[in-house]
């Protein structure tokens, strides 16, 4: 029988940290508010020379070590971001170019908040099943931003996740995706705005909650399956309070998600955070675990797939090693680093 | 091939020229050489004018004929040579050669640079164009840390120390304090040039030479001009000139210059010296690493004893060799174009025995040593009071 | 600063730049970074094609660069080497992920895909080789 699925996976995570005190000391807030409010401690930075591309890249090349094929077999590239380093030009040429995929592929960009990653896997499957490439690369990756001062600059980090898709030694099938999607006003920037704007509480029952719920529900339905049926959920984070809610609300034991909540230690890297989580979690899964893993993006949406480990593949460089390898910064460092500091 | 001398120098003084441009700087070096050469301007058949970076720094091309128009010598040949740093060197041996050859009988060789009319920040870019843009500068190299690679490798090979190099910045800034012409004309002690801030480790503020406005010129002739306008010609007796990879990391040994010693090697044959023969000896000491560099390549010590040699004050004034008396690039200051030509000036006067204060005691032979980039180009000449 | 803002002068690079594309004279066995399409030792019997460098090499010698060029004003204090690859080849890079006082000469070292540098807010994003500890 022919499985239709993942290659090979890559991770990539900045090494340099801020926590939660430091930021909070800046903007005389009591630092116990967001631990215990977001359930977060720290979230990565990027160095000054890096962005969504250069992430991108680097997961990008893991995950071809993995899958062991020829980046020339490539034959897509989507990269899902909402921190492209162009407005108009594409990351994905740069990531194609960089680990030699050029020049006969399709390619493009893609921007849907923190869930454009996952979109990206859908297309790559689709035009895998539909034949028309053999294989995909599936990029989510961010450098993403939040106002200073503003309660998302606590969370908005940077990383990136890279997915092979295709049909020929797949390490994991990806049995059944589907989404559900509104328009709802829940985080948005607007053109040539540096920084995002938020609802606040909106983005919590009506724009996260009601998604990932619905979405959630729609793929147990559909492959008429339980909670009791997977091994591990893994569901967007965009803090560590949000996934552990939708989690309880859907019954899902906390063992079940733990492994592939990395919010806590990161941050919310945006398209890189529920692939980032997934690639946790298949870097410890066992060959027949199921996997159901659900995003999230503002504007908004949810992508929900469910995905059975059918040949175990070592990652040489898994996401533990990325979470584990880290530098604190301090704000000035931190500014630097965010080029906040105007030269 | 003709016996070529020189038989007139001039120079305007090294320094931050606020008041004065790249064209007063070249007429006043250019009016000081000829007077000095006895000879009216008509009887000059051509100009070589070095200057690396016009273009950058003064937004002129087209520096032949400004050269040839700011001395008032139209409508005879004037050809800008430019060969970065070395600029100044190659257009005395183009001049050297022209004469050699039998083309001509007097020629001037100038150099200039203009280098405050820019921000620093500019000034510096235009100095990287002397690396290879596309490998080195592209990634963040400046010209500093090239050197810097250098020096660090030279102290891994050989146990070069950061204060053997300081020694040279305090043996330049001491020579410079005597000749009336140099831009820092002031004594360092070792303590000031070690704490002085970093640039590009381990090379700090003292070990490089600065930002520098000036130009200098000579008059060269054949042997049967110079014996009839000059009492005290200076032969010109080797010179010779070679390349290397324009990126430093290319070469086989970041501590050898290569072209410095075959250039040495070439021109110490043609006049018939051996490195031990040489008084006095200006070379590109564009950093203190480049000195003891030079001093190594050019023969004066063996291989890695640059560093060493430094210390025990071999190379003072009035010691075996006298490096760099004028002060060299480090205190003269290092107008790009300017310095070759300064350099020949020096030897000139060295051997005239008009150096004043920093008169080497019996000088007979005068080399200089003029490098482009971190070495892609070395150009050197050796000089004689007696024509051999 | 053209060869930053050029667009034909970088593009022309970008192999080189991001995946070290270098050259092999396959009759001595030498390789050419940045590639060179004629072998300087065999000559006419040289016989060049492309080689990928596999990206590793160690320090050959390094400075910390305090006084930037302009451009590079955000990485200050920044490390620039001579890294030797495996395959020969020198190259000039920066060295990140480090701090200055750990890199050493002989240090290993990996590539990685960087921003090099930008064209200003509005020009094009350079990237390329840095090497980081291997």
């Amino acid at each position: 029988m022919k499985h239709f699925g993942i290659v090979g996976y890559g991770a990539y995570v900045p090494r340099y940290r801020i926590k939660v005190e430091e930021i909070a000391k800046i903007w005389g807030k009591n630092p116990e508010d967001y631990k215990k409010g977001l359930l977060i401690r720290e979230k990565s930075v990027p160095d000054v020379d890096e962005d969504a591309a250069t992430i991108a890249v680097s997961a990008s090349l893991n995950a071809i070590e993995m899958a062991g094929i020829n980046p020339q077999e490539l034959d897509a590239i989507y990269v899902g971001s909402e921190s492209h380093p162009y407005a108009v030009k594409p990351t994905g040429t740069v990531v194609a170019e960089a680990i030699g995929a050029t020049p006969n592929l399709t390619s493009a960009d893609y921007e849907f908040a923190c869930k454009a990653g996952t979109a990206a896997m859908q297309t790559c499957l689709g035009m895998v099943k539909g034949g028309m490439i053999k294989y995909g690369l599936a990029i989510g990756a961010d450098t993403s931003q939040g106002r200073p001062g503003d309660a998302l600059e606590y969370t908005a980090a940077a990383g990136g996740a890279a997915y092979i898709i295709g049909s020929e030694n797949v390490m994991a099938e990806i049995e059944e995706t589907c989404s559900f999607t509104t328009d709802t006003p829940d985080f948005w920037r607007r053109a040539g705005q540096e920084y995002p704007r938020h609802g606040a509480r909106f983005t919590g029952e009506p724009a996260y909650f009601k998604h990932v719920l619905s979405a959630t529900r729609m793929l147990l339905e559909k492959t008429g399956t339980t909670i009791d049926d997977y091994d591990y959920v893994v569901l967007h984070q965009p803090n560590g309070k949000f996934p552990l809610r939708a989690a309880k609300t859907l019954g899902v034991p906390k063992e079940k998600i733990t492994p592939g909540l990395l919010v806590p230690e990161i941050g919310n890297t945006y398209s890189g955070a529920s692939i980032l989580g997934l690639a946790a979690v298949l870097d410890e899964a066992k060959e027949g675990d199921r996997i159901l893993m659900t995003s999230f993006g503002s504007g908004a949406g949810s992508d929900s797939f469910s995905i059975r480990v059918i040949k175990k593949k070592e990652n040489k460089h898994p996401v533990k090693s990325y979470v584990e390898k880290r530098e604190y910064l301090n704000y000035g460092q931190y500014a630097k680093h965010r080029r906040k500091i105007r030269m | 091939m003709q016996k070529v001398a020189v038989i007139g120098a001039g120079q305007t003084k090294f320094g931050e020229h606020w008041e004065k441009s790249f064209r007063d700087l070249m007429a006043e070096a250019g009016k000081k050489a000829i007077e000095d050469a006895n000879i009216s301007g008509n009887d000059i058949q051509a100009v070589y004018g070095g200057t690396m970076s016009a273009g950058r720094m003064i937004g002129q091309e087209h520096i032949g004929a400004l050269i040839a128009d700011s001395m008032g010598l139209n409508p005879i040949p004037s050809t800008r040579v430019e060969n970065a740093c070395a600029s100044g060197g190659t257009a005395f041996r183009e001049a050297y050669m022209a004469i050699a050859g039998g083309h001509y009988d007097i020629v001037v060789a100038g150099g200039v640079e203009k280098m405050t009319d820019v921000f620093t920040s500019q000034a510096s870019l235009a100095l990287g164009g002397a690396a290879d843009q596309e490998w080195e500068v592209f990634f963040g190299a400046t010209f500093p840390a090239l050197y810097a690679l250098i020096a660090r490798r030279h102290m891994h090979e050989y146990g070069t120390t950061e204060e053997q190099m300081a020694r040279v910045a305090v043996k330049n800034h001491h020579n410079g304090s005597l000749n009336p012409n140099a831009q820092y004309r002031r004594d360092v002690t070792l303590e000031q040039v070690m704490s002085s801030s970093k640039v590009a480790d381990p090379l700090k503020l003292l070990d490089c030479s600065p930002i520098t406005d000036g130009a200098a010129a000579v008059v060269l002739a054949s042997e049967k001009i110079a014996r009839k306008y000059c009492d005290d010609p200076i032969w010109v007796l080797g010179s010779a000139q070679a390349s290397d990879t324009l990126a430093l990391h290319d070469r086989e040994s970041l501590t050898t210059l290569k072209s410095s010693v075959i250039a040495g090697r070439e021109a110490m044959k043609q006049a018939g010296v051996k490195p031990t023969d040489i008084n006095i000896a200006e070379v590109h000491d564009c950093f203190t690493i480049a000195e003891i560099c030079a001093v190594e390549d050019l023969g004066f010590v063996e291989k890695g004893k640059g560093g060493k040699a430094e210390e025990d004050g071999m190379f003072d004034l009035n010691s075996n060799i006298s490096v760099n008396p004028s002060g060299g690039l480090k205190a003269c200051g290092h107008p790009v174009g300017a310095t070759g030509i300064k350099q020949v000036i020096e030897a000139v006067e060295q051997l005239r025995g008009e150096a004043g204060k920093r008169q080497v005691d019996g000088a007979e032979t005068a080399l200089t040593h003029n490098v482009g980039g971190t070495g892609a180009t070395a150009v050197v000449h050796i000089f004689s009071k007696e024509g051999n | 600063m053209p060869h930053r803002k050029s667009l034909s002068l970088v593009w022309r690079r970008y192999p080189q730049r991001y995946q070290l594309i270098g050259s092999k004279c396959l009759t001595c066995g030498t390789h050419f970074f940045p590639p060179r399409d004629f072998c300087p030792k065999c000559r006419r019997k040289g016989e060049i094609v492309e080689q990928k460098m596999k990206g590793t090499g160690k320090i050959h010698s390094f400075t910390v660069v305090r006084v930037p060029q302009e451009g590079f004003e955000m990485e200050v204090p920044y490390v620039l080497a001579v890294v030797e690859l495996d395959e020969g080849p020198k190259l000039t890079a920066q060295i990140i992920s480090v701090k200055p006082d750990e890199v050493s000469i002989g240090m290993p070292v990996k590539m990685v895909f960087r921003r090099i540098s930008e064209d200003g807010d509005s020009g094009i994003i350079n990237y390329g080789y840095k090497f980081e500890k291997a």
